[in-house]
């Protein structure tokens, strides 16, 4: 089989849904000539023309309510926004309308679109180019949230996204973009709201999503060393969510742990940890721990790798699942006098 | 024979080149508002700019102003029965919100704000379903789609991209559909009215954005929200032919429009329009306008009322006498009357509608959800 980036099989994913509908658009910041800061879009203009594919005034709220727009005239925008802190403006569009207006409406006006937003870190980028802003959107009812980790998946979801009747913020995650896989596209994998298991594994659940899950395939390789045997799931849909795949997943190993690269503090792993426990409290040996980027602003680049959910940190969360029973001591201590 | 730069320039009498054509020339608005009629209803000499409506059109317009205000005052009466959650009032602003629906064909679009209640049953909207929004038991009552109108919008100025965005899709798909947004004073200073209009003018698209400036945003007067000429100024940065008119002269209005949108029609992109006008009531019926406005200023616009001055045309052409005005009145109860009757009872709603179009098709969590709040009502049923 041929190997392809992500960044590759997005583009074709794209072009491909261009050819099969002529109702989707793709527009935004640079996204025409040039192919996009990531080159994402890369030769779509040259090929469907510059009313299929082209570039906006620069403006993110205007990119986003002219999508919605155009969905009520019956197109099927696609829209890049250049990086995730640089979509904010559009937030009140996000919200307000494209997120509402199937439910205001009771259905008689929709906007499919996809957003895409190239997010989280991990490439020495400067500030505001590296947030993870997915928790924002997937507290948002009416949004469909999708961050895929594989070279298949970033194919496959994104025409999946595409063809949805509803909209769908799409998270890349920039550090994968040039990682390439082995792929024949066009792939089709597991369709939205399916998580998948990675890696098969009997004790312990790591379950992450998006730029996390190389990070805990990784951290359940090296785990091996250390005698556990761990499963990896990727979500892959935040919104929506598989809870049936990721509490079996919980229910066999009896342990989990939740890896994320945004801030904890309120995230989605946050939320996966809480569903997992109200569903496998039986089954769980342990509490359910998560390992996320830290609840500070994202560090400059020489400081990102302290940020930055690493190995290491999954397999000192894994070690403290009470192995022996033993409760984690810091939790004996917390909230007593000192 | 060498010469310094400075010699040869003085040598050489400058040659006075014909002077650049004014490149914001056709964008910027007349200095004055247009107007057509004097204040009394009395016609002013015709313009070549702006001929007058027809007056079939014009007896129209009355007659939807007359049911207009009806409406809206019986609106306002239905907040004190408890029967509308608030009503944001337009009373005073009738000849442009009539004179915005009556401008379009029935497959243009509309995209109003909350104050445009009398707009949308001018267009013909079932008032029943105007005022879902506001009774309380969804937040859209029409069919968008079907009425070619968009949800009323709340929060400010964000319409003004749906329109350019749409206008745009419509023409990309060979339709001639022109969109009319509906703005207020305060909302020009939302990042989204600029991003609209820009949008539009860069991609051409047939949109009449429709200022009402009613000269309070709330209680922030225009002043605190610019310090342009007029709101009519701010097309020019864009590239957007623009125009000022007097908002409560119901035939300038109607002109001025019909120019608009003819102009988005022909293909010639966006066109903004400002109306100056002013609302007679509060912002809406939990409003205090005596804290920001005095009772003189609010009844010196009672001199300008746009129905008394079309009313006043009308007579004047002969298309107005007093049984048809006494007719129309008749006609403007009767709405009243049934808007009244209508709204009297309690709608029903259906928890269970909650989870209906979240989604095309409901999440796991929504259908766990949704049997839970289920489950809820059936033990509720049974206490009771
Ligand atoms: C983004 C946003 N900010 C604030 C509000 C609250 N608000 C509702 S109406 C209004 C005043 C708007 O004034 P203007 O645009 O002049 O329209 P008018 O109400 O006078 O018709 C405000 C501040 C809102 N709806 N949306
Ligand atoms: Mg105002």
């Amino acid at each position: 089989m041929p190997t392809m980036t992500m960044a590759k099989a997005l583009n074709a994913a794209l072009a491909d849904a261009m050819l099969d509908d002529e109702r989707v658009v793709v527009f935004g910041e640079d996204v025409g000539q040039l192919g996009g800061v990531f080159r994402i879009t890369d030769g779509l203009q040259a090929r469907f023309g510059d009313k299929r594919c082209f570039d906006t005034p620069l403006a993110e709220a205007g990119i986003v309510g002219f999508a919605v727009g155009l969905a009520m005239s019956g197109l099927r925008p696609v829209v890049e926004m250049q990086f995730d802190a640089f979509a904010y403006p559009a937030f009140e569009q996000i919200v307000s309308h494209v997120a509402k207006l199937r439910n205001r409406t009771r259905g008689a006006l929709s906007v499919p679109m996809v957003i895409r937003v190239p997010y989280a870190g991990g490439i020495g980028g400067v500030e505001h180019h590296c947030d993870s802003s997915e928790a924002y959107y997937a507290h948002t009812p009416g949004l469909k949230v999708v961050t895929p980790a594989t070279v298949d998946d970033a194919y496959s979801l994104l025409r999946e996204a595409i063809e949805d009747l509803d909209p769908v913020v799409f998270m890349e995650p920039k550090k994968l973009y040039f990682a390439g896989a082995e792929t024949s596209l066009p792939a089709r994998t597991e369709p939205f709201g399916r998580a998948v298991v990675r890696r098969p594994g009997r004790d312990a659940t790591l379950v992450a999503y998006g730029p996390a899950v190389p990070v805990a395939l990784e951290a359940a390789e090296a785990a091996r060393e250390e005698g556990w045997d761990l499963e990896v799931v990727d979500v892959r849909t935040i919104v929506p969510f598989d809870d049936a795949t990721i509490a079996a997943s919980v229910r066999r190993t009896g342990r989990c742990v939740v890896v994320q690269e945004a801030q904890g503090f309120a995230g989605v792993g946050a939320e996966i940890a809480a569903r997992v426990q109200e569903r496998c409290f039986h089954a769980l040996h342990a509490p359910v721990l998560r390992v996320s980027g830290l609840d500070i602003p994202y560090p400059a680049p020489m400081l990102e790798h302290t940020h930055l959910p690493s190995v290491d940190r999954v397999l000192d969360a894994v070690a403290r699942l009470q192995w022996e029973d033993q409760p984690d001591p810091r939790w004996l201590t917390e909230g007593s006098a000192a | 024979m060498t010469t310094t730069p400075q010699a040869a320039r003085r040598a050489s009498p400058r040659k006075r080149r014909p002077s650049a054509p004014d490149p914001s020339a056709g964008l910027l608005p007349q200095t004055e508002p247009v107007r057509l009629l004097n204040p009394d209803g009395t016609l002013l000499p015709a313009r070549a700019d702006y001929p007058e409506p027809p007056v079939e059109a014009l007896r129209e317009m009355y007659r939807r102003m007359v049911v207009g205000r009806r409406f809206d005052a019986q609106a306002t009466a239905l907040t004190k029965q408890g029967r509308l959650a608030v009503y944001p009032s337009s009373r005073g602003q009738e000849a442009c919100q009539v004179g915005g629906v009556l401008a379009l064909r029935d497959d243009d679009w509309v995209f109003p704000t909350y104050r445009e209640s009398m707009a949308l049953t001018a267009r013909g909207i079932d008032p029943v379903e105007v005022l879902t929004l506001l009774r309380g038991d969804w937040h859209c009552g029409y069919d968008p789609a079907q009425r070619r109108t968009a949800p009323q919008c709340t929060p400010l100025a964000t319409q003004c991209v749906h329109a350019a965005g749409l206008a745009y899709g419509e023409s990309y798909q060979g339709r001639d559909t022109v969109a009319l947004v509906y703005i207020g004073d305060g909302a020009t200073s939302e990042g989204d009215f600029h991003e609209g209009v820009n949008f539009a003018a860069v991609f051409k698209a047939p949109v009449v954005y429709f200022v009402q400036n009613n000269r309070y945003a709330i209680s922030v007067p225009l002043s605190r929200q610019t310090a342009a000429p007029s709101l009519a100024y701010k097309g020019v940065g864009y590239g957007v032919p623009s125009e000022q008119v007097d908002g409560n002269d119901p035939v300038a209005v109607l002109a001025v429009l019909n120019r608009a949108v003819a102009h988005a029609r022909a293909g010639k992109g966006p066109y903004l329009v400002e109306a100056h006008t002013y609302r007679m009531e509060p912002h809406t019926n939990a409003d205090d306008a005596s804290r920001y406005r005095d009772a003189e200023e609010v009844e010196a616009w009672r001199d300008r009322d746009p129905l008394t001055r079309l009313e006043t045309y009308l007579r004047g052409r002969n298309m107005l006498d007093d049984a048809a005005v006494a007719e129309i009145a008749e006609q403007a109860e009767t709405y009243a009357a049934q808007l009244r009757e209508r709204m009297n009872s309690q709608p029903t709603v259906d928890p269970l509608s909650l989870f209906d179009h979240v989604y095309a098709q409901p999440t796991p969590q929504l259908v766990e959800q949704r049997e839970q709040v289920r489950a809820e009502l059936a033990a509720s049923e049974e206490d009771a």
